[in-house]
């Protein structure tokens, strides 16, 4: 009795501090902003109210619209050019890689970027694409190009250059692990029943990494969404996007109620993606145990 | 036969194919760190091709620049913290979700885990609403406690992973050999997720370093390095810039590759 009591104890003593700070930090924070998305501004601050104004102006004003249609846009292409460049770089490294060390190197390699100083990579972008920049000066130094060009540079091109490079990382750390988790005899077999190896990729290999892709997929959709510091750096005004007016409106623009209405559309469909792909995964998921 | 040996030799050239495509794709993300550094030693304003001669001058700025020391002095107090605080938390989080059952406990580890996939600026946005409805002034200690919510999410992912690989019978032996659980939990449980705490803690902390979109909404009157770079990027690129960028870049680099070796330490 006195250990399971003392057991009870030792448990909660565990589950407390974090519950309590998702709590405090997380849904508190959640549910405050919620509030204040239908509150009504007022010069400089606002006032309680409840009124679904912020939200509808999210979806009439032409200007927001656009830039929410365009940020789809881009974390769209971002996420689509990121899987293209990263399962071909997966798939060799699991299956053309035959020695273990040299496959966890590279691998370590390609993920390592994912963690070192998002702000910088980002920045060295616009030193590379800037129209005194590296590019444009080894390209009239080969002479491809007779003078600079300011094309590379902001706008959505650079925009989508720079995130890609960004995610990749986060694209391939998942499909390698799907791609490793394959059992080898499963594509031994299908090569045994005499099926190409162009028909074994497909029926095999492709939908039993599907998983990881549709995780990689959700990574880089969702934080390439949100994103305002790349749009900072190269995007320029036609790079500009969702996130740098949910910026301008805690900042110059002075408006909480609308920024925080359109934080949560922001929060919204990165739920919406989340649960797509639980669902995805989940049916996906085949039990070869 | 001849058809077999032409699939063979069309099969070769895919597979050089593809790791010709690797090897492309693996310089392509070492480009800009390339660029990086290269151009932090180059002696130009500008940067721009051809290089022009070795220099060490904006390393030397770098060090004789004040607000860049103490915004470098800052990024570490936050990193640090802001590390302590997500390995107390987010180790007992893991521990929760693999070892204990409560009510609603599927959200919570859902919530705790939504900072993987949540864009910085909803975590900065919603804390700032919180603290001005506290009153809190901002200051780096909110910074601190906006980057533990951010980076709570990696030790669980990470510590997590680790108790499900552990071998629960080792435990049980040591407590029907009359341990108490403390003493399982310091001498035998806390031992096999070392490495997962420390890998996890390195990451959390060059994570932390680097971070802006928490940051931007949540610092008041001092700075972190990240933000002090972003504010001076507003003005135009320096080579002091690629100077600082370059130390912070192979710093992260080291402490990466070490933390993703611990990670892995116990795989095979």
């Amino acid at each position: 009795m006195r250990a399971s009591t003392r057991e009870a104890w030792l448990k909660s003593a565990l589950v407390l501090p974090p519950l309590a700070w998702t709590l405090v930090f997380m849904f508190v924070p959640y549910a405050i902003m919620f509030t204040y998305s239908f509150y009504t501004r007022k010069y400089p601050t606002f006032v309680p109210d409840f009124q679904f104004g912020n939200y509808i102006a999210l979806f009439q004003d032409v200007q927001y619209r656009q830039v929410f249609l365009r940020t789809l846009k881009i974390a769209s292409l971002v996420s689509l050019f990121a899987l293209l460049l990263s399962y071909p770089v997966a798939y060799c490294l699991v299956f053309k890689i035959r020695s273990l060390r040299l496959r966890m190197a590279l691998y370590m390699a390609v993920i390592v970027p994912l963690w070192v100083s998002y702000l910088l990579r980002a920045y060295t972008w616009k030193t590379i694409l800037g129209s005194q920049g590296v590019l444009n000066s080894f390209l009239v130094w080969a002479g491809i190009l007779a003078q600079p060009t300011d094309l590379l540079l902001y706008n959505q091109f650079s925009m989508v250059i720079t995130l890609v490079h960004i995610f990749i990382p986060f694209m391939f750390m998942p499909i390698f692990t799907s791609l490793e988790k394959i059992p080898r005899s499963l594509i031994e077999a299908s090569k045994d029943l005499g099926v190409g190896r162009g028909w074994t990729f497909l029926k095999i290999t492709l939908p039993l990494s599907l998983p990881g892709v549709m995780a990689g997929f959700t990574f880089t959709f969702c934080l390439s969404f949100g994103d305002f510091v790349a749009p900072f750096l190269v995007g320029g005004p036609d790079g500009f996007m969702i996130a740098n007016i949910v910026q301008s409106q805690f900042g110059t623009a002075l408006n909480w109620p609308l920024g925080s209405a359109i934080s949560i559309a922001i929060l919204a469909i990165v739920l919406t993606v989340i649960s797509i792909s639980d669902r995805f995964e989940r049916s996906g998921r085949l039990d070869l145990g | 036969m001849s058809m077999v040996g032409n699939s063979r030799q069309r099969h070769d050239g895919i597979d050089i194919g593809l790791k010709l495509f690797t090897f492309m794709v693996l310089a392509a993300l070492y480009l800009p760190i390339v660029v990086l550094i290269v151009f932090s030693f180059n002696d130009n304003q500008v940067t721009t091709l051809p290089l022009r001669g070795f220099t060490l001058d904006w390393y030397r700025r770098v060090f004789s620049n004040e607000d860049m020391l103490k915004a470098t002095y800052n990024s570490f107090k936050v990193g640090l913290f802001a590390t302590a605080i997500t390995l107390v938390v987010g180790t007992a989080a893991a521990f929760a979700i693999d070892r204990t059952d409560f009510p609603g406990k599927n959200v919570f580890r859902r919530l705790v885990l939504l900072p993987l996939v949540l864009p910085g600026i909803i975590t900065g946005i919603s804390m700032l609403n919180f603290f001005r409805v506290l009153g809190f002034t901002l200051s780096l200690e909110t910074v601190i406690l906006g980057h533990a919510t951010a980076l709570i999410s990696i030790v669980v992912t990470q510590v997590y992973a680790r108790l499900q690989r552990i071998n629960r019978r080792i435990e049980e032996a040591s407590s029907d050999l009359g341990a108490k659980p403390w003493q399982t939990f310091l001498y035998v449980t806390l031992p096999s997720i070392r490495t997962a705490l420390f890998g996890s803690g390195l990451i959390c902390f060059t994570l932390s370093f680097d971070e802006i979109p928490v940051t931007f909404f949540l610092t008041g009157r001092d700075n972190t390095l990240p933000m002090y770079i972003y504010s001076t990027l507003r003005k135009g690129i320096t080579p002091e810039i690629n100077a600082i960028g370059t130390i912070i870049v192979v710093a992260s680099l080291a402490i990466i590759v070490l933390s993703v070796r611990l990670l892995q330490d116990e795989k095979r």
